[in-house]
Order: C-alpha cells, then sequence, then structure tokens
C-alpha cells in the first residue's frame, strides 16, 4: 500500500551544503508546521506528533524539494497528506478525533484570552473540515488560492468557493447560532460544547 | 401626508447591515489570523531540533 514511501525511485544525493540550507529553512518553518497541526489535530500533544512526523518526513524527501521554491507550500502539503493518510488507516478514530478536538478547542483554551476568539475557535470546530483547512491557509497562513488549491490537491476554484463558504458559515455562527450542519443547529451544537465546556471547567 | 416610513427605514437597514457585514468578515480575518499567530509565535519544544538533529547525524553517518 505504502510502496511510494519505501520506493524511492532515482533519488538524488544531496550536498553537505545543500543539507544545511534546507535544515536552516525547515527549522524556521516549525512554527508555522505546528500552527497548522494544531488546526487539523484539536489537542496540541497529537498536533505535535503530527508536525514532528511531517518534518521528518520533508527531510527524508529533501532531495525532492527543488530549493527556491515555496518550501512552506510544501511542508505544509506534506504535514496534509500524513494527517489524512494517518486518519485513513485509522476511521474509526475519526469520529473519537472530532469529539476530542471540540473538546480540547474549549478545554485547553487560555482563560484569559478574550472571549471572541473562545467563539472562534468553537466556530471554526463546526465547520466541514474541508471549509476549515481551506480558510485556515488562506486567511491565517497568509497562502494565495492557487497555493492553496496546491497543498489540498484541488482546484483553485474549489478553494475559493469552499474559503468563501467558510467565511459565510462562520459569520453565521458567530452572528446568531444560525449555521445549519447536517440538519444540527449550529446553535445547538454551540450549546452541547458549551455545557461541555462548563462540565469541565466547572470546580467540582 | 402619506410617509414612506417602513419602506425607508427597511432601505436604510439594508445598506448598513452589508457594511456591517463586511467589518465582521474582516474582525473574523484577522481574530484567525491571531488565533494561528499565537502558536506559531509559540517557543518551539525542544523535541523537534532534537528529532531533526539525530535524523541529520544519521544521513551524515550514512555518507562517508
Amino acid at each position: 500500500m505504502s510502496e511510494t514511501e519505501t520506493a524511492p525511485s532515482a533519488k538524488r544525493v544531496t550536498t553537505e551544503a545543500e543539507d544545511k540550507a534546507f535544515k536552516r529553512e525547515l527549522v524556521a518553518l516549525i512554527p508555522h508546521l505546528r500552527a497548522f497541526a494544531r488546526t487539523l489535530a484539536g489537542d496540541p500533544a497529537s498536533a505535535d506528533d503530527l508536525a514532528q512526523d511531517a518534518m521528518l518526513k520533508a527531510w527524508d524527501a529533501r532531495a525532492s524539494y527543488q530549493m527556491g521554491t515555496n518550501m512552506k507550500a510544501w511542508t505544509f502539503m506534506i504535514l496534509r497528506n500524513q494527517f489524512y493518510s494517518e486518519r485513513r488507516r485509522s476511521w474509526r478514530q475519526t469520529q473519537l478525533d472530532q469529539e476530542a478536538a471540540e473538546r480540547t478547542l474549549v478545554a485547553t483554551d487560555d482563560p484569559s484570552s478574550p472571549l471572541a476568539l473562545d467563539e472562534m475557535r468553537l466556530g471554526l470546530a463546526m465547520l466541514p473540515p474541508e471549509q476549515r483547512e481551506a480558510l485556515i491557509l488562506v486567511g491565517a497562513g497568509g497562502f494565495a488560492y492557487e497555493e492553496a488549491a496546491e497543498i489540498c490537491r484541488c482546484a483553485v476554484g474549489t478553494v475559493k468557493s469552499r474559503v468563501s463558504r467558510a467565511r459565510r458559515a462562520l459569520q453565521g455562527i458567530l452572528d446568531d447560532g444560525s449555521y445549519d450542519r447536517d440538519g444540527r443547529s449550529a446553535g445547538e451544537a454551540m450549546t452541547s460544547i458549551m455545557a461541555d465546556a462548563e462540565r469541565l471547567s466547572s470546580p467540582r | 401626508m402619506i410617509e414612506p416610513t417602513s419602506t425607508d427605514k427597511r432601505k436604510r437597514g439594508a445598506k448598513p447591515s452589508l457594511d456591517e457585514a463586511r467589518l465582521r468578515q474582516q474582525a473574523i480575518g484577522v481574530k484567525l489570523r491571531q488565533m494561528f499567530d499565537d502558536v506559531v509565535s509559540e517557543p518551539v519544544p525542544d523535541e523537534f531540533l532534537d528529532i531533526l538533529r539525530r535524523a541529520d547525524d544519521k544521513s551524515t553517518a550514512g555518507k562517508d
């Protein structure tokens, strides 16, 4: 199944200077990989595992990277592939991940951060994953639509429409919980998440 | 004298809400970036650099 991982055809050998330059650029990207991983994996610990795996994968694949091209987009693509291939391997975990993500988004919140940011996290957690991802890449990661399309392996138009749907949906959620997904109103979802949050944070 | 109050109000109401929507979208964008940047500005755990250093050592050793 993972033949591509074990059979690198015509592997180019990198020079020590190339390795050094690559490493320097990769190290500079670690904070961004962590941030992107956090938005996918939800809880900080598994997000860091994911970011570390992606970092190592990028290092191992350095011979196939062309210096001077967009390394950030390249590493984000690796991280994203890593995330989804792990999910496919254990699809039963997907449900758990989603629940854990929603809980952790609440549980790990810095209590001193403004409420608006908490709502933002909750709102993001309610978006369909592909919309959330597109919005984060373009709206927070600073990628152009074209780059985001490359990272997600989809058409530019698809990214554009996902981003605009995500924006509208988020606004709906933040405004009045009018956003609806799978027939379940965001208001309801928000209420249940908030109830969880209260349960988790209430002193016993 | 008949005053066209209700439709007038609605018309006036429609325009600011468009601007408001734009403002709210901007606010969402700002918060989104803030959320992301919060993590970006966290110090990187040593683990990351350790792992990379080990991988680098291994590949350097493999070369000779």
